[in-house]
């Protein structure tokens, strides 16, 4: 349906092979929490690798910025519609995790769990093969408190809010157990280019 | 929860069917709803506008009515200078004018079914939409449940909702209003002339008879922060705060 009188603003439209249906481009990096900013201290920071309940590996922030780090530049879009370009990560990849940890792949499905109590679910295969980061820095600079710092998932080609801010472990689980906006309403996958915005899109 | 979902995620067509202006920057719009839906204070909407070459711009706007048997939902909108739809609805949305939206969404900030404890609101500028959701759904299923509302704006005008809520606070005992006003002179004791602080929040929660079990904060980011902290600095749990950010 057209909407009378609606032509929109040009922004973006000469790159509309980058920005999926229904999202708009900004140049601003919004922020979106369902709670109060915490406020995380690198000394008292860690890490946790679970199979189930059964803590596997802890690291530390020392522990942890000693693994491999790998840099991405994404494109990423949040479910409130707002899609950014461009944005440069530096951090650990999952699969360089789950290698100093020595696992593969117990289960196919993961928690990320966060310091707020946020949690959310996330297939393996879209965490392994370099598709996803704990980044530990946002444009050569850590991450601010506001953006997740310390430390964030970052899982840029599904719906930001699966980027977990804050994080503090992952957690391998047996079946496909749905996280805080995934019990709330929203998409249990969340591909911003099939538009899984709600559960049942 | 899902199911309330599922039953309401296809788009639908609806006219709007009056304009308000609330203040110097933000109108109200009452949408009929073609397929109407029962919608719980603090849920929110997804509106979706389609430009002749085909480019859609979607956002999500809170609901600012309480649920009823109405067809008809009020959304009310902050026109953003810089913005692409809120500018649309403010220069050139008309009554009659056909919008496409869907929803209710949202499972997270939303007025407790069974309130635990008091309640305490707090919002800055357009962040009031959701909580004034949430005291009219109050008033409509007449609750008792000790609600304190700390509503932060520049000047008196920017006040949205400001006829209603000081008529709530006549009329029920168990609401208070309190206004925090940044730019000039408070006029009643009971406000404040400054930007929000913890001992304004310490303030606010001792005018309820015990510690709120449930908060709800919503504007900017850096106002839901300030206003967030200073909650927590008041002897709040971070866990029964819910926040919501506009901006995104």
């Amino acid at each position: 349906m057209i909407t009378r009188g609606f032509t929109g603003r040009n922004l973006g439209r000469d790159q509309s092979d980058r920005i999926p249906p229904g999202q708009h481009l900004v140049e601003h990096f919004p922020v979106l929490t369902a709670g109060p900013t915490p406020r995380v201290q690198t000394a008292d920071w860690k890490f946790t690798l679970k199979i189930g309940s059964k803590a596997i590996r802890v690291w530390n922030w020392r522990e942890f910025n000693a693994l491999p780090k790998t840099k991405m530049t994404r494109d990423i879009h949040c479910v409130t519609s707002w899609s950014k370009l461009n944005t440069a990560w530096e951090g650990v990849i999952v699969d360089d995790i789950l290698a100093d940890a020595g696992v593969e792949g117990p289960t196919d499905f993961v928690l990320a769990h966060c310091y707020d109590g946020y949690s959310t679910n996330v297939p393996l295969s879209d965490l392994s093969s370099g598709k996803a980061m704990i980044a530990l820095s946002y444009e050569g600079q850590p991450i601010p408190r506001d953006h997740g710092g310390p430390a964030r998932l970052l899982v840029p080609h599904l719906y930001f809010w699966k980027s977990a801010k804050w994080v503090n472990g992952l957690q391998f689980t047996e079946s496909d157990e749905l996280g805080f906006w995934e019990l709330r309403g929203y998409h249990k996958y969340g591909d911003p280019w099939r538009e899984q915005r709600y559960a049942n899109d | 929860m899902t199911e309330a979902g599922a039953r309401s995620a296809s788009w639908q067509t609806c006219a709007i069917a009056e304009i308000i202006q609330q203040t110097p920057s933000i109108k109200s719009y009452f949408l009929r709803l073609s397929e109407p839906f029962a919608h719980t204070a603090g849920q929110h909407v997804d509106v979706r506008l389609t430009a002749s070459d085909g480019y859609v711009a979607m956002r999500s706007y809170s609901i600012a009515s309480a649920p009823s048997a109405s067809s008809v939902i009020e959304l009310t909108i902050e026109r953003l200078p810089d913005g692409e739809v809120s500018p649309f609805f403010h220069d050139i949305a008309a009554v009659g004018d056909e919008i496409e939206l869907r929803g209710p969404f949202g499972r997270h900030f939303v007025w407790p079914e069974r309130a635990t404890g008091p309640i305490l609101l707090i919002g800055a500028g357009s962040g009031v939409v959701p909580l004034m959701a949430m005291i009219r759904q109050r008033r409509v299923l007449s609750q008792t449940v000790a609600t304190a509302l700390l509503l932060s704006t520049r000047t008196r005008r920017d006040v949205l909702f400001a006829d209603e809520l000081l008529a709530s606070e006549m009329a029920d005992p168990k609401f208070m209003l309190a206004l925090a006003i940044t730019r000039e002179r408070a006029e009643r004791a009971s406000d404040f002339a400054r930007r929000i602080d913890s001992a304004m929040v310490a303030d606010l929660v001792a005018r309820l008879p015990s510690m709120p079990t449930h908060v709800f904060v919503c504007g900017s980011n850096p106002f839901v922060n300030v206003a967030s902290d200073a909650t927590v600095m008041a002897g709040l749990g971070a866990a029964v705060i819910k926040t919501e950010r506009y901006g995104g």
